[in-house]
């Protein structure tokens, strides 16, 4: 079993799009989970539907999202003060360096991230970078296991089947709740994958049909 | 924010005329434009803290979408799009939305800079 979890995604949301059906699963079975989150999405387009935040006053509606997801998925969160769209501009191995001396001090045996190159958001592969290369630079001996998360279309054709595939079906209900506690950005979200869809459905539907699987890639270091 | 109503949000634009300012202009159509729609492209700029002076300053405008101009002594500042402004924090915030609400373009301007 797992001793301690640690996510690292860019953007409040991310951690319950991506993964809160994994999250409750290691939380049931009375694993710690850290959520290490980059920015406060200072720069998303998400105003709320209708529109409720501006560009101002987003990052600290999106903060309180954020803690409000994290207390529905019992998980502690840290925000690492990075700006949203602009990660993939600071200095690779700052970033790494910064993240390894936060592993270093939670001990995690799992880190989640995003697939640098194939998580379609700059950000998310930025950080899924730094965040592998953090791991990288640990000791061998007490480095934890990395899941990497792929999101672009193109992935499964490229990189084939998934290590691991979770079918998080008996924690929809937390899953939808998470994403819920993100009230900026969730309509706006998973509008864009009604689009998507034949028919018209519930944005719970949606969530089900589209968000039902959390799937990761088991990092091979070299 | 509240739909722009041009005489206001023109009289708030006069109070910066000649003045050293900060400019936050912005568009966007979203990081995942592409991959959703295989046809769209990922578009966006935008430049924070900006200090800026201009001399003139107009918005222009059919009732449902206005754009501004704001002339400088070398040059424009430009926006297209806006539908919508606020006064938050004694900045101007102007802001084009689509009809999910998403936010397309923002010109704000401010006296101190953005944080």
């Amino acid at each position: 079993m797992e001793k301690h979890v640690v996510v690292i995604y860019p953007h409040p949301d991310d951690e319950s799009f991506g993964c809160a059906g994994t999250i409750t699963k290691f939380r049931e079975q009375g694993v710690p989970v850290t959520y290490l989150c980059g920015t406060l999405g200072e720069m998303g387009r998400n105003m709320g539907s209708p529109a409720f935040a501006n560009r101002e006053t987003l990052p600290e509606i999106r903060k309180k999202e954020l803690l409000a997801a994290c207390k529905v998925l019992d998980i502690e969160v840290e925000m690492l003060g990075y700006r949203d769209k602009t990660i993939e501009f600071e200095d690779e191995k700052k970033v790494a360096l910064h993240l390894k001396e936060i592993l270093e001090r939670i001990k995690p045996t799992l880190v989640i991230t995003h697939y640098p190159g194939y998580a379609v958001h700059p950000d998310h592969n930025a950080l899924g970078k730094a965040a592998i290369e953090a791991v990288r630079l640990m000791d061998e001996k007490t480095r934890p296991t990395v899941w990497a998360q792929a999101i672009s279309k193109d992935y499964p054709d490229v990189l084939g089947k998934p290590d691991v595939v979770h079918d998080v079906a008996d924690y929809m209900d937390k899953k939808i709740e998470a994403i819920f506690c993100h009230k900026s950005q969730a309509q706006g979200v998973l509008g864009q994958h009604r689009h998507l869809l034949k028919e018209d459905k519930s944005l719970q539907e949606i969530t089900k049909e589209r968000l039902g699987k959390e799937m990761f890639y088991i990092w091979k270091f070299a | 924010m509240k739909p722009i109503n041009l005489a206001e949000v023109q009289s708030e634009l006069e109070k910066y005329i000649n003045r050293e300012v900060y400019l936050h202009l912005e568009t966007t159509n979203g990081a995942y434009a592409s991959h959703f729609n295989d046809k769209a492209y990922n578009v966006g700029a935008y430049i924070r803290n900006a200090k800026v002076t201009f001399n003139q300053a107009k918005i222009v405008g059919d009732g449902n979408s206005y754009r501004v101009g704001l002339k400088m002594e070398l040059g424009w500042i430009y926006a297209e799009g806006l539908t919508d402004w606020e006064i938050y924090n004694s900045k101007l915030l102007l802001a084009g939305h689509d009809r999910e609400g998403r936010l397309m373009v923002a010109c704000q301007i401010s006296d101190t800079p953005f944080s």
